[in-house]
């Protein structure tokens, strides 16, 4: 098998210099997938991602994006490398129009983002509606838009979310999914740490199942839909 | 009763001086409230970083003049001007290079910078009273008033006088340019957006590949120029003093917690709640009470509700009746 | 060397620096009298009390206090207050009308407190408490402005303040004290629990307006026009030098009756501030043992978990802000009483605020030994910082002429290096030993 787009290759490490929180952990993902990593509560899901984002500090292993290895670069020149990131709260700038928010995003970019700005409009027609409103104004589910929006806006090669979901009512959560899958098929690879493992490991290409910084299952979304030991434990049979 | 009189009268002692001194303090709550919600805490030298800018200023009028240079009517001091803002930014951008960034590293706690901004107070306020002395400055030429009370007068038949000072004519014209000029930067350009962005999500503006110290080095500049232009319009109304300077701290800080910290609307909004308080509550409203009242009601008294010695405590009541009541302030602040 | 060795040695040092004071010439520095040694000492006492209270507060606590001058100005006025004798008639020409009006003012401000507690939200609770608020500021002012003419007036050259209740002058101490922690109180009251910068500012603006109610209130405090003529704690000197028995005991020891008589003064002030300082100094230390002190550091370092642990963080802080703050308070009143005059003009911040300041940093935040060797050792470089500095602008000023322009303005500016001198300090410690001379343990 060839190497993935995007790799965080067993890896170790910790925040700063505490104990180690992943052991030996790998995520990987690829063009017009979307991964998903599950896993019970304080299975360093979100580190994990983390880790592949660079914040924190990998002891042991590599992170390599298209083959370039990236490990030691800061999260800021990721994002250089094109890496969109959604960080699970305090994701967007409340004070901000959800128009300025987007501009934000394309604040490393030196060209017109005209076109990209509308592309985000068009995956979020009721973002454009309220383009000219505080984003802090917003429901929680258009500001988990403006937050997607916002990392859209650097043309990511890959995109990450942090439980996008998180807090938001079943309805938005459907839509949001579906918005995430649209996002998918455009080609671009999406990588997210889901809460919500069930709904999540439905839309997913792959699925990476932790516990205890390890990972415990890897298969497809389906597959570990399947697996009976996968159910029983985080899925609630 | 005579409300023209009393109107005259109320704009002479009360507005005008109110609206001017209100400009002014809206100008430095504006600097503080920029730290604020750049570098998140709270700038104790800020008042003399208005003593060291009007200084500077001072010291090229003084040059200018020995050299027979003038603005006509206008003060010489308005040609110094740039030349203080230029030196003090200078100032500013060292002393956070030599001391402040050193704390952001470190991400030491707001209360430490509030200490360390206490020792760059003392040296600036050192530093100022070395250079110029503690005395009393005049500075201020050309025509001292755009209106004189007596031209009033005679022009409109009334018993009262309308004096305009040229200062505060000034003060006011220069007031609204400057805020114009910062709101458009904030909100139009693409550096004063990123500027809005890191105060308001240090995190993510990092995220989005915005420069910190770029930022911070901008908000200093800006700093620099509000202080200065502040500190030299104060001058110029009143007179410079850097005690004085030092004093002009406990309304500034008031007006922009009165607004609330780290938002500019609501410095602006603070230091004329702030100047016109004061000026109300310290002005004996005799003359104008014996304008409208009915001569039966007229007051025994200077009708002065504080003493104008008391003018800070007036400052100091509205801080503590924010804090206590709404402590982010009118315009919803950063900080609780 | 261990680190007991290391501080005993560090107050060993400021001895020896006294020592030299009272005993050399050398350098340009000491000026070689003990006169002016145990003058240096006695405000270093004082101010090492000060800086223990300080050290309560941000050593302890981590707070803020930028209002240390308005503090130490209370506990002055309370030596007026409390030592002077009543100004005859005084009492009678207004200062009923005072009390009546102080209470009146009180009762207008509790008053609109209930009504902003007991009715409803709304515009009608507004327009109550405003109306309560005029109401009582107009009978205020009818009751108190009569009152303070009339003491003014009372032989406005020498008294026209209303005195004070003629007690010994000693327990203007505590007097002081608890003037401070009242007005300790109501700004901790206001500004604790919220951002630490805010304790910062209400402290700044409450100094200022303690300074200018001193400055202003002249029935209270005689103002600008000063009070002096204090009663003091320890003897005259013209009384000693008329002393036989003092004289012969002086000329035995091989001093003459003034030298004597003033040494001695100053000597009994050393003794007397010691004390006190020994005093407050125990209890501080008792105080960072105790059970108290260890969870006063433990919401220092972690405000949210004290909080999750069910530590009330405010109520605590406001103890030991009032505690600090009293300190202080007791510390101006020994100040005054050590000049005995109270002189509103003289306070200032950068000498009774950021000073103290100074010395709590450079000797040790968080240490109680390190306040106060921060307090004596600062204070005589406060007071030797001048000389130096016309010292060192005669050496820089050396090559110029001597009727340069220049150079007399240099030198007639080098008081200010004061201020800078201490600012550089205050920098420079903060940055390469924030633990100060001797750390926390």
């Amino acid at each position: 098998m060839s190497e993935p787009f995007l790799i965080g290759d067993s890896m170790t490490g910790g925040y700063g210099k505490g104990p180690d929180i992943l052991h030996d952990c790998t995520i990987a993902v690829n063009p017009g997938e979307i991964a998903v990593i599950v896993g019970p509560n304080g299975a360093g899901k979100s580190t994990a991602m983390k880790a592949v984002f660079g914040m924190l500090s990998v002891r042991s292993g590599a992170v390599r994006l298209g083959g370039e290895d990236i490990t030691s670069l800061s999260p800021q020149d990721r994002v250089v490398k094109g890496m969109g990131f959604v960080p699970q709260t305090s994701n967007i700038f409340t004070s901000m129009t959800v128009e300025e928010n987007l501009e934000m995003g394309a604040f490393i970019r030196t060209d017109d983002f005209s076109d990209t700005m509308e592309q985000v409009y068009h995956l979020f027609p009721i973002l454009k509606e309220k383009r000219f409103q505080a984003a802090g104004e917003l429901s929680g589910g258009q500001r988990q838009q403006v937050a997607v929006g916002r990392a859209l806006m650097t043309k990511p090669k890959v995109l990450m979310l942090d439980e996008p979901t998180a807090g938001v009512s079943p309805i938005v959560m459907d839509e949001l999914f579906d918005r995430i899958i649209e996002v998918a098929r455009t080609g671009l690879p999406i990588l997210m740490v889901e809460q919500n493992a069930k709904q999540a490991l439905e839309i997913a290409d792959k699925g990476y199942v932790l516990v205890q910084g390890r990972n415990a299952h890897t298969g497809t979304g389906k597959e570990l839909l399947a697996d009976d030991e996968v159910r029983q434990s985080f899925l609630g049979g | 009763m005579d409300f023209l009189n009393a109107f005259v009268a109320l704009s002479n002692f009360v507005l005008v001086p109110g609206i001017a001194y209100g400009s002014q303090l809206a100008l430095g709550a504006l600097g503080v409230t920029l730290i604020y919600g750049i570098l998140r805490f709270s700038n104790f030298a800020h008042g003399d970083t208005m003593a060291f800018g009007t200084m500077v200023t001072i010291l090229f009028t003084w040059w200018f003049q020995s050299m027979g240079i003038s603005a006509g009517p206008l003060p010489t001091a308005l040609l110094a001007l740039p030349f203080g803002i230029a030196i003090t930014m200078a100032l500013v951008v060292g002393t956070d290079r030599a001391v402040f960034r050193f704390y952001r590293q470190q991400k030491a706690k707001p209360v430490v910078f509030v200490m360390v901004s206490l020792g760059v107070m003392f040296m600036m306020n050192g530093l100022v009273r070395f250079i110029i002395g503690p005395g009393d400055q005049r500075f201020s030429d050309g025509e001292r008033f755009i209106i004189k009370a007596r031209t009033f007068k005679q022009m409109t038949g009334l018993d009262e006088g309308l004096a305009i000072k040229t200062s505060q004519g000034i003060t006011l014209v220069t007031a609204i340019i400057v805020v114009a000029l910062l709101f458009w930067f904030l909100n139009k350009t693409r550096t004063g957006k990123s500027m809005r962005a890191y105060s308001d999500n240090e995190d993510l503006a990092l995220l989005s590949g915005i420069n910190p110290e770029r930022v911070v080095m901008i908000t200093w500049l800006i700093v620099a120029a509000l202080a200065t232009i502040a500190g030299t319009l104060y001058g110029l109304d009143k007179s410079f003093k850097p005690f004085t300077y030092f004093q002009l701290l406990l309304p500034i800080f008031a007006a922009a917690i009165v607004g609330g910290l780290g938002n500019p609307l609501g410095a602006i909004a603070g230091g004329f709640v702030i100047a016109m308080s004061e000026v109300m509550i310290t002005y004996a409203w005799k003359k104008v009470a014996g304008y409208v009242l009915p001569e039966s009601l007229e007051p025994d008294g200077l009708a002065q509700l504080l003493s104008t010695d008391y003018k800070f405590a007036v400052s100091f009541a509205i801080l503590v009746i924010v804090l206590l009541f709404k402590p982010t302030g009118i315009f919803k602040g950063k900080a609780v | 060397m261990n680190d007991t060795m290391k501080h005993t040695l560090l107050f060993v040092a400021v001895g020896v620096l006294l020592v030299l004071e009272g005993t050399t010439t050398a350098a340009g520095v000491f000026s070689g009298s003990w006169n002016s040694s145990l003058t240096i000492l006695n405000m270093g006492l004082i101010s090492a009390i000060m800086a223990l209270g300080v050290n309560l507060q941000w050593g302890f606590a981590g707070l803020f206090n930028v209002g240390i001058m308005g503090f130490t100005a209370l506990g002055g006025l309370a030596v007026v207050l409390t030592s002077m004798p009543a100004t005859p008639g005084a009492w009678e020409a207004g200062g009923q009308r005072i009390v009546i009006a102080l209470i009146l003012g009180a009762a207008t401000i509790a008053a609109t407190i209930v009504a902003y507690q007991k009715l409803p939200a709304g515009r009608v609770r507004t327009l109550a408490m405003l109306a309560i608020l005029i109401l009582g500021f107009v009978l205020y002012r009818a009751m108190l402005d009569p009152g303070v003419e009339a003491i003014e007036d009372i032989n406005p050259a020498l008294e026209g303040n209303i005195g004070g209740l003629g007690l010994p002058v000693l327990l203007a101490w505590p007097v002081g004290g608890l003037l401070a922690a009242g007005a300790a109180w109501v700004i901790g009251k206001t500004a604790l629990g919220l951002r630490s910068d805010y304790l910062a500012i209400a402290t700044l603006g409450i100094a200022e307006i303690i300074l200018a109610v001193l400055k202003n209130e002249d029935w209270l405090s005689r103002g600008v026009k000063n009070v002096v003529g204090l009663p003091r704690p320890l003897p005259y000197e013209v009384d000693l030098q008329n002393d036989p028995a003092f004289v012969e005991r002086a000329a035995s020891w091989g001093f003459d009756a003034t030298t004597a008589s003033t040494l001695y003064v100053k000597l009994g002030y050393a003794l007397l501030f010691t004390v006190v300082l020994l005093v407050l100094l125990w209890m501080a230390q008792m105080a960072l043992k105790s059970p108290w002190g260890r969870m006063m550091r433990a919401i220092r370092d972690n405000e949210t978990a004290a909080n999750a642990m069910g530590k009330h963080v405010t109520r605590r802080h406001l103890q030991i802000f009032i505690l600090g703050s009293a300190i202080c308070g007791v510390a101006g009143a020994m100040m005054t009483t050590l000049d005995s005059q109270l002189t509103p003009g003289t306070y200032n911040p950068l000498r009774f605020t950021f000073l103290i300041w100074v010395m709590v940093i450079v000797g040790g935040s968080g240490n109680n030994f390190g306040a106060v060797l921060g307090g004596l050792l600062v204070w005589f470089l406060w007071i030797k910082v001048e000389p130096l500095g016309v010292l060192l602008i005669e050496v820089v000023t050396a090559g110029m002429a001597e009727d340069s322009g220049l150079r007399a303005h240099l030198l007639e500016s080098a008081a200010h290096m004061r201020l800078f001198t201490m600012g550089l300090v205050l920098l420079l410690v903060l940055r390469f030993s924030p633990r100060g001379l001797i750390p926390e343990k």
